[in-house]
């Protein structure tokens, strides 16, 4: 079974900090890490080869540095990793996100399965996904929290959502996208990380992906952001500590009527 | 052709009733007519509804392939009669089905579509513009987008259920649709519970510091004497499958009057959910946990001794006012 995972190498967001005076995010030099629910979509396309056999591809379009996280992927047991890294690929949209990894993968051998998150951890858009199935003209199937099994030319997965729980079976090559519930990834021992600096990784550009530099960057992208800040939002923080449960049970209740949220 | 129309569409009725409200608005804005989509099999009912609140169309696709929701057949038929009618925005229902929908027939349409917005509006350029949160909820994003269609997905909750009035005219479409591509097996409903956590005015939210499913009890019995209910945190309902529904950035969000964290770490995904509460709470064992970053009153402490000593606290106070 050949199998594609996309992975986006995102901005961790749990360290980013915002500029006190102007609210905007600092981007220059933030903390970045492969997305939470892409890894597991990594360790489920690893978990399937080891399974079924086969071949497991990381594409990560995203900077330089995002070769971090495919070193990351490879160690974890992924085959190879492609990075699509471009300045034409920088802050770009969903469309072009999706149009660059469909690009890369008519370059490889074929697949039967693509696996995406259900979102990335910064983006949270939920679209790349089911934007590169539409671009390829292959069914998809999202929110797969569980792979109930492989058949020949065939899988059958379980969805969570909103009102149920949704087992269905879709044929070949297909592309799923899964929750945060589908796995717990691995931590790569040192030997597979050391082996994973001779597993391969390649970088290709717009141009070798040909990709016309119109199609991409701002001018190709269909969505701009205008601008993003983080509103300011006072807490009172007061915390009630080193005291016996009871004692800090009738403060926050003296605190709560205080409020005025006790009763009616 | 129905040039420029602002289009809405979710397979939710009710969440197809605040798109109403958030198209009318756009529609009027724009000076256009507003539609709304209702595609399905035996659903000319919902197209009749819909046409009393206020679209002045209702395009009805009613056709065998349509019985079940299947995101590629329903792309299908959406990116058929788009191309046919040329509308200028098309305001999709942010569900997990609807997102999945959006992501498909954006790429058939080569469009541009914003995620999980808030809020949407005309520019004074006459594009489309959106607010939407950004860094898991840390931040707040606006957005334009250029493309025709634009496709805006809009979060549930935001708007207000559009009423009744007035009768669209209801155009019935006959289009080629392919097949679904999914095989269904088995369909399990989540019970859904009858108070709905985005409505209350408490709520005790409990996260994975609680141990077993019993002692969630503990916290229904603290959330009725506040006259409120319980929530929880996604690993406690995806994970565990204690509740069927979950706070947060890929939940539901809330903005109570009191909210209670009950071992909950506060990760900014569930955080982005509560943001909006009027006084937030945090009981944790750990002083380091983050929701203490975001609480206005916390208790640092075991939550199976803290719980039951606040019910005892909170029955005093009653009997002292009773
Ligand atoms: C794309 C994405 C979307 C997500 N969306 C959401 C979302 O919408 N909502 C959401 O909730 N999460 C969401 N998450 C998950 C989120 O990142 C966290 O994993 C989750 O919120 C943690 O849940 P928790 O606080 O219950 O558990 P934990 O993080 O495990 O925290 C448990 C806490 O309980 C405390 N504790 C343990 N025992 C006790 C005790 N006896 N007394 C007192 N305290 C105790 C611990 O100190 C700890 O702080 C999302 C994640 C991703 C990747
Ligand atoms: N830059 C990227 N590189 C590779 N895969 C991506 C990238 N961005 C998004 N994806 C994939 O698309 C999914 C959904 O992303 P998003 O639409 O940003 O929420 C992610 O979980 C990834 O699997």
């Amino acid at each position: 079974m050949r199998v594609i995972a996309c992975a986006k190498y995102a901005v961790d967001v749990s360290e980013l900090r915002f500029d006190p005076s102007t609210g905007e995010p600092i981007l220059a030099g933030a903390k970045m890490k492969l997305s939470d629910v892409d890894k597991r979509a990594i360790e489920e396309a690893i978990r399937l080869k080891e399974k079924h056999g086969g071949h497991v591809t990381v594409l990560t379009v995203g900077p330089e540095s995002a070769k971090m996280g495919l070193r990351e992927a490879l160690a974890m047991g992924a085959d190879e990793a492609y990075l699509l890294v471009d300045p034409l690929f920088e802050g770009v949209d969903t469309l072009v996100t999706s149009l660059v990894l469909k690009k890369a993968i008519e370059k490889l051998e074929g697949f039967d399965l693509i696996i995406c998150g259900e979102a990335t951890s910064d983006g949270y858009s939920s679209l790349v996904g089911p934007r590169l199935a539409g671009l390829l003209g292959i069914p998809q199937v999202a929110y797969v929290k569980r792979i109930v099994e492989v058949k020949d030319g065939s899988i059958v997965v379980e969805r969570d959502l909103e009102d149920g729980y949704e087992v269905v079976e879709v044929k070949l090559p297909a592309l799923l996208t899964v929750t945060r519930e589908i796995n717990e990834p691995r931590i790569p021992p040192l030997p597979a990380i050391m082996r994973a600096s001779k597993k391969p990784m390649k970088m290709l550009s717009a141009s070798e992906l040909g990709i016309p530099s119109e199609l991409l960057g701002q001018d190709g992208s269909a969505v701009q952001i205008l601008e993003a800040k983080a509103p300011e939002i006072k807490r009172k923080g007061v915390i009630f500590e080193e005291m016996p449960a009871d004692e800090a049970a009738r403060k926050l209740v003296e605190a709560l009527i205080r409020e005025g949220v006790l009763g009616g | 052709m129905a040039e420029n129309e602002v289009w809405v569409y979710s397979e939710n009725k009710n969440v197809c009733l605040e798109l109403l409200t958030a198209g009318k608005e756009l529609s009027e804005k724009l000076n256009v007519p507003l539609a709304s989509l209702v595609l399905g099999h035996g659903v000319k009912d919902v197209a009749e509804e819909l046409s009393e609140h206020g679209p002045n169309k209702i395009y009805l696709i009613d056709h065998a392939s349509l019985e079940r929701f299947d995101s590629m057949s329903y792309a299908a038929a959406i990116e058929t009669i788009v191309k046919q009618e040329k509308p200028k925005i098309l305001l999709i229902g942010a569900t997990k089905r609807g997102k999945e929908l959006a992501g498909r027939l954006a790429a058939r349409l080569n469009a541009g579509c914003m995620s999980e917005c808030t809020e949407v509006d005309i520019g004074d350029d006459g594009s489309v513009i959106a607010k939407r949160a950004a860094y898991a909820g840390m931040a707040v994003a606006t957005e334009k987008c250029k493309s025709t269609p634009a496709i805006v997905l809009l979060k549930p909750g935001r708007y207000e259920k559009a009423p009744s009035g007035g009768k669209g005219e209801i155009v019935e479409l006959s289009l080629e649709i392919p097949e679904p591509s999914l095989k269904l097996i088995e369909f399990k409903p989540k019970e859904i519970k009858a108070v709905r956590v985005e409505e209350a005015e408490v709520v005790v939210l409990g996260g994975r510091g609680i141990k077993k499913r019993e002692d969630f009890q503990m916290l229904e019995q603290l959330a009725e004497m506040l006259g409120g209910c319980v929530g929880c945190t996604r690993p406690i309902a995806a994970d565990l499958g204690w509740y069927t529904e979950w706070v947060g950035l890929s939940g539901v969000a809330i903005k109570p009057k009191l909210y209670i964290g009950v071992g909950v770490s506060g990760a900014i995904q569930h955080v982005a959910g509560i943001k909006d509460s009027k006084v937030i709470v945090a009981i944790n064992k750990d002083p380091e946990a983050p929701i203490f970053k975001s609480a206005d009153y916390g208790i640092v402490g075991d939550l199976y001794e803290v719980i039951p000593e606040l019910i005892k606290a909170l029955k005093e106070v009653s009997k002292k006012e009773g």
